[in-house]
């Protein structure tokens, strides 16, 4: 498959001014937005996907999709300097082939001359994103951001400490084979709801482990994978979906999920019964609950049900997870835990998994990354993968 | 009564641009803004030149009562002076990140009502707390 005659540009705007003053970064990107949307004929609710470089506030495009109140499918934030956005149709056109996207937005703008002169000064490469002013001053914080979404959850679904706890005692089961996992005692779920709460509703033993290191993954073409001797592992789809605070129509009680695991789903031809083994993001212990939930291994609200009494331990429950001991007691290097999902799901494939932990007959495995803070802005992505002889 | 009481908020000058000036300005007034869109009719927080709900750019700022409810909140405890970061639902319609200041934070819920508190910053504006009502 190419690119070639499966994507067209339908709509453009260059800004007229040439000195932005009284304008911000993020209103300069909504401005061209609209007027390309205008040229095209569309208009915003039209748009399900979004590229944009460093020019842009924030992490990667997903401050500006908030700003913009995007709902998307698919999200590229490829910096390349001023080549970003050639790359950008690129991209796009590959995700249009590919029937990710239909309606992809390309934005640059910046403010370099109003900045020298202007007394609100912004960083270099973007500037604060425009909500921060409307949020630092109260102090978030990676675990009261995940723990206003657990309180809130518990609040609409009953959901409590002692199930949230049942996904760390999980992991910890887990942990206890790999020999580099930072924390390899199995715990209770007395030792998690009675370790400190840090933030509430969530203890130290809610919040994953801070760890150095990293990883890797090589992504080949078909014909490539058939002439390596190591076992492979094929793509079978995936999906995407940044999650914001929706101009403050908020719903903290799901994650971006929600949106990107059906898409997977649909790609891959697959169901949430079918997959064998889910590595799923656990920055805290509500990461999974909720995450479990959006994905279809149960329903909205019954998560902390579907995770108690060992139902996510390999060999006990019907779901083994992060048999690695995932971000809750192996690795979560850098602060970034989605390459730690793919490649444990990868072992498991693989049929390398620790013998205590593999999943017999693992022919199909899912993982899925949370980026950024339940409690504001998201990103979130799901694969999933099938053992290549399957 | 716990001994948790939040007395003295932590106060941080927030970052003000051009699309937030007049926000902040009315702080220092005592008036809690959100912008309303004056063609779909929506209001939305944080303010935006633009609407996020239809991109229309004809947008204007709205003084709120200064009243809502929790949407839901957090006590960072594991620290010398705890805070309660929250959620509030505005009668208006939209949520907004705040504290919950001069409140028991052992008894702080979901669904209770509060109303806005400001606090100078010392530097031309003042932080939208909420308290309990």
């Amino acid at each position: 498959m190419s690119i070639r005659g499966k994507a067209y540009i339908a709509g453009i705007y260059e800004h007229p001014t040439r000195e932005a003053t009284g304008k911000t970064v993020p209103q300069l990107h909504a401005e061209v937005a609209k007027g390309a949307l205008e040229d095209a004929g569309l208009t915003k609710n039209d748009i399900d996907a979004y590229y944009c470089a460093g020019d842009v506030p924030g992490m990667g495009g997903i401050n500006q999709a908030e700003y913009m109140g995007l709902k998307l499918r698919q999200m590229d934030s490829t910096e390349t300097g001023g080549s970003s956005y050639v790359l950008h149709v690129n991209h796009a056109a590959q995700a249009i082939a590919t029937g990710h996207c239909k309606v992809a937005l390309i934005t640059l703008a910046g403010r370099p001359r109003a900045d020298a002169k202007d007394k609100i000064r912004v960083r270099p490469g973007g500037g604060a994103p425009a909500e921060y002013g409307f949020e630092g001053p109260f102090r978030p914080t990676v675990t009261n951001m995940y723990g206003m979404a657990a309180m809130r959850h518990m609040y609409e679904y009953g959901t409590t400490s002692e199930q949230l706890a049942w996904v760390k005692v999980a992991a910890s089961h887990h942990a206890q084979y790999n020999e580099h996992a930072m924390l390899r005692d199995v715990v209770t779920v007395e030792d998690v709801v009675n370790s400190p709460i840090i933030a509430d509703p969530l203890h130290r033993l809610d919040c994953c482990v801070v760890s150095d290191g990293g990883g890797a993954i090589i992504v080949v073409a078909p014909e490539i994978a058939k002439q390596l001797k190591r076992p492979s592992v094929k793509v079978l789809g995936a999906g995407e979906a940044p999650k914001h605070l929706n101009g403050g129509k908020i719903d903290l009680t799901f994650s971006g999920a929600r949106w990107s695991g059906p898409d997977a789903f649909a790609e891959a031809g697959v169901t949430p019964a079918d997959i064998k083994y889910a590595s799923i993001y656990d920055s805290f212990t509500i990461t999974v609950v909720e995450t479990l939930e959006d994905l279809g291994f149960c329903a909205k609200g019954e998560g902390g049900k579907f995770v108690s009494d060992g139902n996510l331990i390999s060999g006990v429950g019907k779901l083994p997870f992060n048999t690695d001991g995932g971000g809750l007691c192996n690795n979560h290097p850098s602060d970034r835990g989605g390459i730690t999902k793919v490649i444990e799901a990868v072992r498991q494939l693989r049929g390398e998994a620790h013998p205590k932990v593999q999943v017999p007959n693992c022919d199909i495995a899912l993982a899925h990354g949370t980026g950024g803070l339940l409690g504001s802005r998201m990103g979130s992505g799901t694969l999933i993968m099938e053992r290549a002889d399957a | 009564m716990s001994e948790q009481q939040n007395s003295k908020p932590q106060v941080r000058a927030p970052r003000v641009n051009h699309e937030t000036k007049p926000f902040w300005d009315a702080t220092a007034e005592g008036k809690l803004l959100v912008k309303k869109c004056n063609d779909c009719g929506e209001n939305h927080f944080y303010p935006r030149s633009l609407c996020p709900f239809c991109f229309s750019d004809n947008t204007e700022f709205l003084e709120c009562s200064g009243k809502g409810v929790i949407y839901t909140y957090s006590v960072t405890r594991r620290t010398k002076e705890p805070w309660a970061i929250a959620y509030v639902t505005l009668e208006e319609g939209p949520t907004m990140m705040t504290n919950l200041i001069n409140c028991d934070f052992d008894n702080l819920s979901i669904g209770q009502a509060v109303e806005v508190a400001f606090v100078d910053t010392g530097e031309g504006t003042a932080l939208p707390f909420f308290s309990p009502c």
